[in-house]
């Protein structure tokens, strides 16, 4: 009796919890299934799940009804440029802080630091006055090189490079490494697994970035994906296929890169979170 | 005997120094172009009237700041701020709590659920947004056909002002809880098995190592994410432009809203810059007090 009441409370149990993940991932259904109908399915009431059949004209549709393929491209490039830079200069100024000594480097880290406090909004207008100026509104650069170096990214990385024996280092020195030669030889590869959660970390957060993007873009062929996103939601408000779909292909660099960095973008969470 | 530079070691410290230039000048250059200057000049600019365009600033001193405070928008959209706020975080972490406690337990399928729960983090908010337009669209959407089964009647979820804050706050919900779940997921993991095992010879029930063991040791996770998600929560802006624009009748205008609004739309530079700044001291102020008062009662193990 006591054991079948275990087995009973355990098969509830799990219903209960497979019900609201499902709930939680029905919106995201929802978008993949609606985007393989066509509009007539989409505005059924009451509204049908499963396509009747599969279809992907929607998606060759939404490419062919704005220059989302354009839009794509410039979301690609902008956030491959982006990591690959943060990769460096975080590296570079995570080293220094971690095994050089120079004078007030504690002070420059606190600095550091204390910008992490400070709300982008509080930056947001001065540096799209520094662009103005330098011209770079609706180019590349403007949507690249601020995002160049991170107080976030630096604090991480200091903070595995700390945990790397120092004795490594000193053997490669011994053998006639310069710092670079260090860094580059001997740090960088040991810490794969941190620059791994940086670099997911970027890509995401540059590839789903709304305002600034928003902010320093106005033409057309400088909107990222984004962007044309809600362009579409202004433009086509009744043509659902086409959205959805676009959508759809807005998600999916994403969630392949959750998918195979999974772990170390939860690590990187509770790290930033709770370490101390 | 204390460490001493002889001669010998002296190059060596002075290559040190020059390294460390070298391999922090990109960052620092990045910065002070991107954050230390706009800090300091948004600063400068809130004591003035500029439109951005026209080469003259005029020194108004305080002026943009009591227009601020004056300005009957300002507080409305200040509630607006206050009310998302209030709504959102403690549902979220309620609900992020009782998914990472349940989580933590013997699940089948632990990975693929934490995935799920995880999902709508990843996902860009504007596709986000996408989706729950369509949910709560008013005439086919899912929300008013999952009311339907229940006999209720439908609402106009984005144009009805007494409603569009709701679909707000349950978008808000859906989109961040996963980030919560595990960071609570890791303050579980972190507390120690012999608390539990002590507490069960001396025969605790569930609910009180619940209320005993558990929650007071996940305290100092807790207290952190009180913090984060309520400066989180302050500065929302892609959702509400990409769900409602801060409409209907102005009822989700939120704060980052409206100053993107006064510095992009009316060039009001130096009006968005006290916007600005009257933000930071809010959330300053904030998470000062909620360190006050939180804190006494968070437990650190």
């Amino acid at each position: 009796m006591n054991a079948c009441w275990k087995s009973a409370k355990a098969i509830l149990f799990h219903l209960a919890i497979y019900a609201v993940a499902l709930a939680t991932l029905a919106p995201f259904i929802w978008m993949v299934l609606t985007s393989c109908k066509d509009l007539g399915e989409i505005l059924l009431y009451p509204p049908k799940w499963l396509p009747s059949k599969l279809k992907f004209d929607n998606y060759v549709n939404a490419f062919a009804a704005a220059p989302f393929g354009r839009f794509y491209l410039n979301s690609i490039f902008v956030a491959v440029t982006v990591t690959f830079g943060q990769l460096l200069t975080c590296s570079m100024a995570a080293f220094a802080f971690a095994r050089l000594q120079f004078r007030g480097r504690e002070a420059l880290f606190l600095l550091f630091l204390g910008t992490m406090m400070i709300p982008g909004q509080v930056t947001m207008i001065p540096s799209f006055m520094m662009l103005y100026w330098l011209g770079w509104i609706d180019t590349y650069y403007a949507l690249i090189v601020p995002g160049l170096a991170s107080a976030f990214g630096t604090f991480l990385l200091r903070q595995f490079f700390l945990t790397i024996p120092r004795e490594l280092e000193d053997a490669a020195y011994i053998d006639g490494c310069s710092h670079a030669g260090v860094l580059w030889r001997v740090v960088l590869p040991l810490s794969k697994p941190a620059l791994a959660t940086l670099a997911v970390f970027t890509f995401m957060g540059v590839f789903n970035d709304f305002l600034w993007a928003l902010i320093v873009t106005n033409s057309e062929e400088m909107r990222t994906v984004q962007l044309g996103l809600a362009v579409f939601r202004d433009r086509y408000t009744t043509e659902w296929d086409k959205l959805m779909a676009a959508s759809v292909t807005a998600t999916i660099p994403i969630l392949l890169i959750f998918f195979f960095a999974q772990k170390y973008f939860i690590q990187g969470i509770t790290l930033s979170g709770l370490k101390e | 005997m204390p460490f001493q530079v002889t001669k010998k070691s002296r190059p060596l410290i002075y290559q040190q120094g020059r390294s460390a230039i070298l391999f922090l000048s990109p960052t620092l250059l990045v910065f002070s172009a991107f954050i230390l200057f706009p800090v300091l000049f948004s600063f400068y600019l809130s004591f003035h009237k500029w439109n951005m365009f026209s080469q003259e600033r005029a020194f108004v001193g305080l002026e943009n700041y009591t227009r601020v405070l004056q300005s009957a928008e300002f507080w409305s959209v200040l509630k607006n701020t206050a009310v998302y706020t209030l709504g959102t975080v403690p549902l979220n972490m309620a609900f992020a709590l009782l998914v990472a406690y349940f989580l933590h337990k013997k699940v089948f399928g632990k990975k693929f659920l934490r995935t799920a729960f995880f999902t709508p983090v990843i996902i860009s908010a504007v596709a986000a947004a996408v989706i729950w337009r369509w949910i709560y669209e008013p005439n086919f959407g899912l929300l008013n056909y999952f009311l339907s089964w229940f006999g209720l009647p439908s609402v106009n979820w984005l144009n009805d002002p007494t409603a569009a804050m709701s679909a707000l706050i349950i978008m808000g919900v859906w989109k961040t809880f996963g980030v919560n779940m595990v960071l609570f997921a890791a303050g579980l993991e972190a507390i120690p098995q012999h608390y539990y095992e002590a507490a069960e010879i001396d025969g605790a029930g569930k609910w009180s190592k619940f209320w005993n063991i558990t929650l007071p040791l996940l305290s100092p996770t807790t207290f952190f994410i009180v913090v984060m998600s309520i400066i989180g929560s302050f500065q929302v802006f892609d959702i509400v432009y990409v769900l409602t624009s801060g409409g209907p009748l102005g009822t989700t205008k939120v704060l980052v809203f409206y100053l993107y609004e006064q510095a992009f739309k009316f060039f009001e530079m130096g009006y968005a810059s006290a916007v600005a700044y009257l933000l930071f001291a809010l959330i300053f102020i904030l998470t000062l007090l909620q360190i006050r008062f939180l804190q006494r009662r968070v437990h650190y193990t």
